[in-house]
């Protein structure tokens, strides 16, 4: 697969270390399972966890660490571990395996909610804080409001494509957005385009239209 | 089998071979091969200490630390089969380990959502050699090049890999805008990239 567009180095090295918000954290770690690059760029990051781990404050462990340690493993039966990239059954297949996990069910089973005109709306989501992780289905053709972001978004393509001022956005490509960025993508002609969206805090939509839905929609 | 004593005072500051890095692959996969008990004692003295401060740096008390570090030990005994060279060092391999643990254990809105990485990977075939240079070798010269980065990408480095802030937190923290935070993490990882390819 040939992907264009790819996680922010700064988002690489805040997944590496675990402190990515978790509804960003599945956008990036779907876009990472289909992406060999930014796969490759996560584990270079993550090294610096280890370097960091290593040269650390050890602190001593509790006398008798080791047995109770060994008591633990014989009491239990050996697990085996899961094996990579197994999802749960009803998953779809067809999805990275961290977007299929959340989904629980398959992408055309989904009930979409008509949030506009050729626009469905499937909140996976929504937290207190203010963040959500939601998918999008536009139709083709049609445009998106204008808007702009309070927070950090991140929107990975699932299906069909879109375009905006920044590029062509397909299949695995991911748009890793700063909160000063305003786009207004046009989905391609061809299939409805389906996008995991994961948001820091809800949509600056402009507009008549998307005003009137914003409290409808929430996000 | 031959006990080969644990280097414990720390890496080799030298980029290169990293005799401790060879020791922890020969131990793992003694472990993962023979479910060999003398080896996963020698990885456990190394790596359970500083679990345990890794955990308690993100606010666990000593108790919960230690079940952490627990928890951290019983993976790697029971993945060890699954642990693959070429993706990098046994250091960087328990590291991910702990953090997601972390993330599960440590944070309240869970973790259900972080995946391994190696959770959705193709069971990997032999790792290209080169990869596996690197991966014995990544320790140390990833360590070196942190003690030579910037402060203040240091600084932002350590607040969100072991205290587990985001960058929003670290920009409160710090009292500089979130770009500067995110401008910071770019710089480093750059630098980090860098001496990582350099060893190809």
């Amino acid at each position: 697969m040939k992907i264009a567009f790819h996680l922010d180095d700064a988002t690489v090295m805040a997944y590496a270390g675990g402190c990515l918000a978790s509804c960003l954290s599945v956008v990036a770690a779907g876009h990472v399972a289909m992406c060999d690059q930014c796969r490759a760029r996560v584990r270079k990051a993550e090294a610096v966890g280890a370097a960091l781990l290593e040269t650390g404050k050890p602190e001593q462990l509790s006398a008798g660490a080791l047995s109770s340690m060994f008591e633990r493993i014989d009491g239990s039966d050996w697990i085996q571990p899961k094996l990579p990239g197994q999802a749960d059954r009803g998953a779809d297949p067809s999805l990275p395996v961290p977007v299929a996990r959340v989904l629980d069910r398959k992408l055309d089973e989904v009930r979409w909610k008509t949030i506009g005109p050729g626009v469905g709306l499937h909140v996976i989501e929504k937290n207190p804080d203010g963040s959500s992780l939601y998918l999008l289905k536009v139709r083709p053709g049609q445009k998106l409001p204008d808007h702009g972001h309070v927070g950090q978004e991140m929107t990975l393509i699932l299906r069909g494509a879109y375009r905006d001022l920044i590029g062509r956005f397909a299949r695995g490509d991911v748009a890793d957005l700063d909160e000063d960025i305003e786009h207004q993508p046009v989905i391609e002609d061809g299939e409805d385009c389906i996008c995991l969206i994961a948001t820091e805090a809800p949509a600056r939509f402009k507009g008549l239209m998307p005003r009137l839905l914003q409290p409808i929609v929430g996000i | 089998m031959v006990i080969v004593p644990v280097v414990t005072d720390g890496i080799r500051r030298k980029t290169g071979k990293s005799p401790q890095a060879e020791l922890f692959a020969r131990l793992l996969k003694d472990v993962a091969d023979h479910r060999d008990r003398q080896a996963f004692a020698q990885l456990f003295e190394h790596f359970g200490p500083r679990l345990k401060g890794f955990m308690m740096r993100k606010g666990a008390n000593a108790e919960l630390a230690e079940d952490l570090v627990q928890d951290a030990m019983i993976a790697v005994w029971n993945k060890a089969g699954m642990f693959s060279p070429g993706k990098g060092s046994v250091t960087t391999w328990v590291y991910t380990i702990a953090r997601n643990l972390r993330i599960d254990r440590l944070r309240r809105e869970g973790s259900r959502y972080f995946t391994d990485i190696d959770d959705y990977e193709e069971a990997s075939d032999d790792p290209a050699s080169d990869d596996i240079v690197i991966g014995r070798q990544q320790d140390a010269a990833v360590t070196e090049a942190l003690q030579v980065l910037p402060e203040d990408q240091r600084q932002v480095i350590v607040m969100a890999f072991m205290d587990d802030m985001t960058q929003a937190e670290i920009a409160d923290k710090l009292d500089v805008p979130l770009g500067t935070v995110k401008s910071r993490m770019r710089l480093a990882y750059r630098k980090m990239a860098s001496v990582l390819e350099g060893l190809k």
